[in-house]
């Protein structure tokens, strides 16, 4: 592993001279391989991490018993519906009015089928109002329901103090401590809060100028443009960089903003396995000898969309492998870094410092300021001749209100912070805390004997739950316990690995931690989660550091 | 003491055939419907088979030994 501490005017150095090819020598079934794998190193260089990623497969008996429970939710869906269709219930769900009921409906009762019989039923484990900054720990308000989760009402009461596991908290920077808001409160005075305007017109600031500047530096490229909302960035930007005639390649696991923004492009869309370079290297082949689909012409241009961090499944793309296949087919690559820009790499640039490579290989990085900086909004960095484009021709800069300042002087704190601008290490330590703080939770999850998806570096934790009803049985009793977790499950997620996402942040302290996991051990013996074949749970003879055997 | 251990475990292995079936998200009602369908045909199931298997096991029984031991009476 790489020495950490290891900095040089905030910027760590690798010896990197060539790319490496990173061939998984084991063989994968659909990219994804079970048990613990290791990519060997081909041409062993000085720093090179070890790619440790798990995507184990529960026992057969687990994916039988999820459908078995699937199936009985399916039936009494059905019989609910019978009696809803029949007026032997009361329907709460949307319905016409009774002049209209002979029009072309408006509401289609099947598509909504999952939303009313399955999701309702636990809806109360989802969308729960918070009334305090969701640091390490936040104060919920408590609702109770009287109809089986249709209505909720607040009992007025705040369940204090409960410890957050769900919040895209990474760094640690959504804090209300005085000291360090105070240069945030000071633009607040002078700029208040509304812009009034869109980027084109009068909303460009100096603060978007100086935090445009700043996330260029931060990021080592040469310029950066900065968007009010991280969904959009991605919605609005990529019909801007792509149109009919192109190729987008997109990973099978992509957020809903970049499915979204390519398809509103117009371009053709092929999606390859997930972090599978074999697909990708296959499609990429085959769209060169083939071209587009009838008139057999070059395409006009293939980008390949992915993200650093896929947050549900917590696995980190494979770079390096990525960028040599890129310059081998001359594709752009488009890396959107939400989840990992602050949280991974040894001072918190993201998966490109992670892999030790340079930012100047991506073409378009993109992330966003909401999960590590505490703020809110999207960049998007790379060469200054595609910035000043997308300053002219993205939706989002021409229409969209820019940034707010208090928000854009938040991001500049926690930038300045990170990058050790402020004269403080307390950047660096924030993210050398998440990463002890990673490690350290998963090791112990791993320990537990959980089935835990994704590499050993990412701050996500999806912790595998399968069944529908250890859905709501875990969320519940878990609120039980004072800790917050989300839980994932069918549209999201596949319908036979629905999980519990867990978000590590550096603001975590090792006891509140340790809360967790307790609480998680007790849980995960109550509601027999603990799945996993190849933990020291499951085979603790094959871990005892001290065996010894006396003949006697 | 151990009254209650017993309890608690019952209570326990309950809560596992909750999760399992997905009971645990259905409402009372549909869950003591869903709990006597599913107790009436594990009851048929058994009732059938005390009826039926021992039958069935002689029967099978005389078949193989006839197939075994008539055939050196035929020869002869």
């Amino acid at each position: 592993m790489a020495n950490p501490s290891a900095v040089c005017n905030g910027h760590l150095h690798h010896h990197q001279k060539q790319n490496n090819l990173l061939k998984s020598g084991i063989s994968k079934k659909n990219g994804i391989a079970k048990g613990i794998k290791k990519n060997g190193v081909s041409n062993g260089s000085l720093s090179k991490k070890a790619f440790i990623e798990h995507f184990e497969q529960a026992p057969m008996y687990v994916a039988v018993l999820t459908f078995v429970g699937f199936g009985v939710g399916t039936i009494f869906g059905y019989l609910r519906d019978f009696m809803r269709a029949w007026g032997l219930e009361k329907r709460n769900i949307a319905t016409e009015r009774e002049q209209q009921k002979d029009f072309v409906p408006l509401y289609q009762d099947f598509e909504n089928f999952y939303t009313r019989n399955l999701y309702m039923r636990l809806r109360d484990n989802w969308n729960r109002p918070i009334c305090s900054v969701p640091g390490p720990q936040f104060d919920l308000m408590e609702r109770v329901t009287d109809d089986y989760n249709w209505t909720f009402r607040f009992t007025g009461r705040t369940i204090k103090n409960v410890i957050n596991m769900g919040s895209y908290n990474y760094l640690g920077f959504a804090e209300t401590d005085a000291n360090a808001l105070k240069t945030v409160a000071k633009e607040l005075q002078k700029y208040g809060t509304g812009v009034c305007s869109s980027r084109q017109e009068m909303g460009t600031l100096d603060k978007h100028v100086e935090l445009e500047q700043l996330v260029a530096r931060f990021l080592g490229v040469e310029d950066a443009m900065v968007f009010g909302m991280g969904f959009a960035t991605n919605s609005m930007n990529i019909p801007a960089l792509v149109g009919k005639g192109c190729l987008i390649l997109s990973d099978e696991l992509n957020h809903t903003s970049l499915v979204l923004g390519a398809r509103l492009s117009g371009a053709t869309i092929r999606i390859f396995k997930h972090n599978n370079m074999q697909s990708l290297e296959s499609l990429l082949r085959d769209a060169i000898i083939y071209g587009q689909p009838r008139s057999r012409r070059a395409w006009r241009k293939i980008i390949i969309l992915v993200e650093g961090i896929y947050s549900m499944e917590g696995s980190i793309v494979r770079l390096p492998e990525i960028v040599s296949l890129k310059r081998k087919y001359k594709a752009y690559l488009y890396l959107d870094e939400a989840h990992s820009i602050g949280a991974v790499g040894a001072t918190g640039r993201g998966v490109v410092e992670y892999f030790g490579m340079n930012p100047d290989d991506v073409d378009v990085l993109m992330g966003t300021f909401t999960k590590s900086f505490g703020a809110a909004g999207g960049y998007i960095a790379g060469k200054k001749d595609l910035v000043d484009f997308l300053r002219t021709h993205s939706h989002s800069a021409v229409y969209a209100t820019s940034m707010c300042p208090p928000v854009a002087q938040q991001i500049i704190r926690a930038m300045k912070c990170l990058m050790g601008l402020d004269g403080t290490t307390q950047g660096l330590q924030r993210v050398q805390k998440l990463g002890k703080n990673t490690r350290y939770f998963r090791r112990r999850l791993h320990e537990m004997g959980f089935i835990v998806y994704g590499n050993d570096d990412s701050p996500v934790v999806p912790l595998l739950l399968y069944m529908p009803g250890k859905i709501g049985a875990f969320a519940r009793r878990m609120l039980e316990k004072n800790i917050g977790v989300v839980v994932v499950g069918f549209p999201a997620t596949p319908i036979a690995e629905s999980r519990a996402r867990f978000c590590v942040s550096a603001a975590h302290t090792r006891e509140m931690l340790d809360t967790v996991l307790n609480a998680l051990d007790e849980l995960g013996d109550f509601l027999q989660l603990k799945y996993s074949r190849y933990s020291k749970a499951a085979h603790p003879e094959l871990y005892e550091e001290t065996r010894c055997e006396f003949e006697d | 003491m151990d009254f209650k251990r017993v309890k608690d475990y019952f209570y326990w292995l309950y809560f596992q055939y909750l999760l399992i079936t997905c009971s645990y998200v259905l409402e009372p009602w549909e869950r003591s419907m869903f709990d006597t369908i599913l107790v009436t045909v594990l009851a048929m199931v058994l009732y059938t088979a005390y009826v039926f298997i021992p039958i069935h096991v002689r029967l099978a029984f005389e078949f193989f030994s006839q197939m075994f031991e008539g055939q050196p009476e035929s020869t002869i």
